[in-house]
């Protein structure tokens, strides 16, 4: 599977669901549950990457400097600083704890 | 009949002002792409053709661990995340009227915050203008900043040099935080993140993100953790926009909040 493949094939899909949703029949607009799976879905799943993103690697599982870089994250989103500034300031500190610590 | 009335107005300035804050995640996005492995010609075709920011970070989060063997998982994962559209779609249907052209014109740009500015207006005209503006204006601030990080991150070459591999943690959980606003969203949250970091060293890349989706099954089918009162659709998804919107306006939390 080539990478233009991934992204061609995950385009459309994300695509296709935009669409579907234009075709759906306005009466099912009133049950709670497929909206409320939808919602925790995205939920679910963008915490799942945040965790594999933070001790995942190719070995298993590596705690470093992302950990501590992940909790400044999380300070600063608290008290809503923007996203960009948390993102550099997330990237700064592990780039600093490894320029200090090695590795 | 004027063009500039009170609404209008008021959906532009919501807009203008989302459009702007959304558009600069472009550059984390279009940097962390081409250091998962992509090219800049990759990076900005999955920007114009994709266009669903949650999507293409897991789908080049899920690439950087696993790789093209991840392809699947890749596809799966940017798939799933892309059900919400499909939620807001059946949303911004009746605002955006029939025909075939702007119907797909407007699934392309159904995303979190194009949804989240209509939904914040009262008038039916506003939540048009409110979608279109937003929409219009994301979808060429994001391609814009996309291209503008990938070079950046092409120049910046090593990764983890420069903490890129813990800004894709910290992007993620940006996505994230604002959907963390009650009880059943923390406890799928928290129970999903341990089920990925307990399966990751079993299972392939990717697989444990998709493993913990499960839990979000599982739990939004029998309602556990969430209210006992029955939402409509329509209304998760407002609480959801607004949610979204706040973040992302910041200063502007005004805007959001008179729609709810």
């Amino acid at each position: 599977m080539t990478l233009w493949l991934i992204i061609i094939v995950a385009s459309l899909a994300c695509l296709a669901l935009k669409l579907s949703g234009y075709l759906v029949p306005p009466a099912f607009m009133e049950r709670p549950r497929p909206a409320r799976v939808a919602n925790l879905l995205t939920v679910a799943l963008l915490a799942a990457l945040v965790a594999t993103q933070a001790v995942g690697s190719a070995e298993g599982l590596v705690l470093d400097a992302r950990v501590p870089a992940l909790f400044v994250a999380a300070v600063l989103f608290s008290v809503r600083v923007p996203f960009i500034v948390v993102i550099v300031a997330a990237a700064a500190t592990a780039a600093a704890i490894r320029a200090v610590f090695g590795g | 009949m004027r063009f500039r009335d009170a609404e209008t107005a008021s959906a532009l300035r919501a807009a203008a002002s989302v459009g702007v804050a959304v558009s600069a995640y472009g550059v984390s996005f279009g940097a962390l792409a081409v250091t998962a492995g992509l090219d800049v010609w990759q990076t900005c075709v999955l920007s114009l053709l994709m266009f669903s920011g949650g999507s293409q970070f897991a789908l080049i989060g899920v690439i950087a661990s696993g790789g093209l063997a991840a392809g699947p998982a890749a596809i799966a994962g940017a798939a799933l995340l892309g059900t919400r559209n499909a939620v807001y779609a059946m949303r911004m249907g009746p605002i955006v009227g029939p025909g075939l052209f702007r119907r797909v014109a407007a699934a392309h740009l159904t995303i979190d915050e194009s949804t989240a500015v209509s939904t914040a207006q009262t008038t039916l005209r506003g939540q048009r203008v409110g979608f279109w503006a937003t929409g219009i204006l994301i979808f060429i601030g994001w391609n814009l900043t996309t291209l503008l990080g990938a070079v950046i991150g092409d120049l910046l070459g090593d990764v983890s040099r420069w903490g890129l591999d813990a800004a894709a943690a910290a992007a993620f959980l940006g996505l994230l935080w604002p959907r963390l606003v009650q009880l059943q969203p923390v406890v799928v949250a928290v129970a999903a993140a341990v089920v990925a970091v307990v399966l990751t060293p079993w299972l392939p890349a990717g697989v444990p993100v998709l493993a913990a989706a499960g839990v979000a099954v599982v739990v939004g089918l029998g309602n556990w953790f969430g209210s006992r009162e029955a939402h409509t659709l329509a209304e998760e998804v407002a609480t959801d926009s607004v949610a979204t919107h706040d973040a992302h306006l910041g200063e502007h939390r005004h805007d959001g909040g008179e729609a709810s």
